[in-house]
């Protein structure tokens, strides 16, 4: 599978990375190269094979639902890079 | 060098016991070391303050007869474990001064046990990488030197920094994580012992995610024996992860001893790869011949799904590494670009704090999980994965072990395949196949490549049975005899 550069700059758009212009047909090259790598997957059948969905067999336990968290505002907002009294502040998203 | 930073953990840990050394004592020793060895570049945060508090407390507790089983011994922990009230950066520009607000659950039981920390160590960004050349804070260095070649060495990666410091004397012993081998590898390339257990033995809680269905902490350490006593505090079940096993923990270090007589090993036939090395060949040829000495009972087995299992990592990994990585948004903590448009600032902020590693991996994770091609990219692994499990399965049927090499290479040099990055995922070509089973595995030092660098011997075990994969590893440990030190370390 090749990629081109307009994949590139979809895929950065989903990922919400910026990736400059001039930086595309390089990453496109090097990505091109990973997915043609792991091309070599496709000789293998796995018609009457279930993906696998959990490494060890477990099941998924069950509680009460019922708080065991909270009261942490101060805590949850010391890292934020922007705040207003108890807000996370974003560039401005309705006109 | 004090003599103090020669002592293992257990030994270290006799003398506290019987009162002939401090917590203290040991503690200043630790932190002049990691002064020391600055240049190795292997922690990002150093806390010496808090190491030297801890240190006293644990004296305190020691002289009330209240000690835990890690009481007054010195540790780093790798930047990818949430400390809290200790900044937590996972080696990324991203994260910049992030200060976590709670504990992740491992280093909460290593400090319930007494341990003490020296400091937060260097590895690659995000754990994604096996050089420790893609941390933000600049690469790790390996303390060991190729013979007649001054170049600086890479440890490994990605908990690099931590296989440094223990290799180089400055830390009794370090937490690691692994995902494809990122304890394992560069424990091979340092001469030290590593272990990445069973998924689910200890918990995820507090541990920057990558792959969450593969992310394994574990122990670095200078022998088995301690890495035993390490995995006995870091692991038990955990809440708050619901994929962390409510079994109970074993006592690791009683099972040590029992020696190989009728275990049985099993070689894999895949494993001997096209241009592998005639030195690794003869190492792994050593370990069978030191098992069988020991009355280990050799088995010839198939691992046929081995050659796919690096390419599906490549597509599992960085496909959660994508959604995982989501979060980092610029809002709620870390770094964030300045910009008018709400969207524009996720982007400018994800460009500027990614390394180009970490971009390449959430691009690729994006692609494969994106519409039109998930069927073909993360299903099909998925489903691939599941056949390299039953491969396992079968073979366990047959075999109590499975032996190979760690690494098929001894350290390279900085800089050194940084620009080819199937190149540098081939480091992991052996240590793969067990994080996508999610089996238990440890890398220990079992002899000299020509050049003079340590290579590691691999050990593979069932599901929840470190206790039978420690005891191989002692036999095997003691047969190596290895105790050839760094350069940087004389005895």
């Amino acid at each position: 599978m090749s990629i081109d550069k307009a994949t590139v700059a979809k895929i950065a758009r989903l990922a919400r990375i910026h990736v400059a212009e001039e930086k595309q047909a390089a990453l496109a090259g090097e990505l091109s190269n990973i997915l043609g790598w792991v091309e070599q997957l496709s000789e293998v059948d796995t018609d009457d094979v279930a993906p696998m969905t959990s490494v060890v067999e477990v099941r998924l336990p069950e509680r009460e639902d019922v708080i065991t968290d909270g009261d942490c505002r101060d805590d949850i907002l010391a890292n934020a890079p922007e705040t207003d009294g108890s807000f996370f502040v974003v560039p401005k998203v309705v006109e | 060098m004090s003599v103090l930073t020669e002592l293992t953990l257990g030994a270290a840990r006799r003398q506290l016991e019987k009162g002939d050394i401090s917590a203290t004592e040991l503690t200043e020793a630790h932190i002049a070391a990691v002064e020391a060895v600055r240049p190795l570049n292997v922690m990002i945060t150093e806390t010496p303050e808090r190491a030297l508090q801890m240190a006293k407390a644990s004296d305190e507790r020691r002289a009330n007869g209240e000690a835990g089983a890690l009481d007054g011994l010195p540790i780093a922990i790798k930047d990818l474990y949430c400390t809290k009230g200790v900044r937590t950066t996972a080696a990324s520009n991203i994260l910049g001064n992030f200060i976590p607000p709670y504990e992740s659950k491992v280093t909460e039981n290593l400090w319930k046990a007494g341990a003490v920390m020296l400091g937060k160590t260097n590895m690659d960004e995000f754990a994604m990488g096996s050089s420790n050349m893609f941390s933000a804070n600049g690469p790790a260095i390996n303390p060991w030197r190729r013979d007649g070649d001054d170049r600086d060495l890479v440890p490994g990666g990605s908990s690099g920094g931590s296989a440094s410091i223990v290799a180089a004397r400055a830390a009794l012993a370090a937490t690691g994580t692994d995902t494809g081998g990122s304890i394992r590898q560069p424990a091979a390339f340092t001469g030290i012992v590593g272990m990445k257990p069973t998924y689910g033995r200890c918990s995820r809680w507090g541990i920057i995610a990558f792959a969450s269905s593969l992310d394994q902490a574990g122990p670095l350490t200078r022998c088995v024996t301690d890495a035993a006593i390490m995995l006995g505090v870091m692991a038990g079940h955990d809440p708050k992860d619901s994929t962390s096993v409510d079994a109970p923990v074993p006592d690791y270090e009683a099972a040590l001893h029992d020696g190989v007589k009728g275990l049985r090993v099993g070689i894999p036939a895949e494993y001997r790869v096209d241009n592998m090395p005639g030195e690794i060949d003869a190492l792994w040829r050593r370990g069978i011949a030191w098992m069988a000495a020991r009355g280990a009972e050799i088995v010839d087995i198939s691992l046929p799904h081995t050659k796919y299992a690096l390419p599906t990592y490549y597509i599992v990994a960085p496909a959660e590494a994508s959604s995982n990585l989501a979060r980092y948004d610029g809002v709620k903590y870390g770094l964030r670009s300045r910009h008018d448009k709400l969207i524009d600032m996720y982007e400018q902020t994800r460009a500027d704090g990614f390394g180009a590693e970490v971009q390449r991996r959430i691009l690729i994770g994006a692609y494969v999980l994106s519409a039109g091609y998930y069927d073909a990219y993360y299903l099909k692994a998925q489903k691939i994965r599941t056949l390299i499990a039953d491969d396992f399965r079968a073979a366990f049927d047959k075999v109590d072990v499975v032996l190979t090499p760690t690494a098929p290479s001894d350290a390279f040099a900085v800089g050194d395949k940084a620009d080819d990055p199937i190149a540098m995922y081939l480091n992991d070509v052996f240590t793969v196949p067990a994080s996508l089973a999610g089996l238990p595995a440890i890398s220990l030092p079992a002899g000299l490549s020509g050049g003079g660098l340590p290579l590691g011997l691999h050990l593979i075990g069932k599901p929840f049975d470190e206790a039978t994969l420690l005891c191989a590893a002692y036999a095997l440990e003691q047969a190596a005899g290895f105790e050839a030190l760094p350069g940087s370390v004389t005895p």
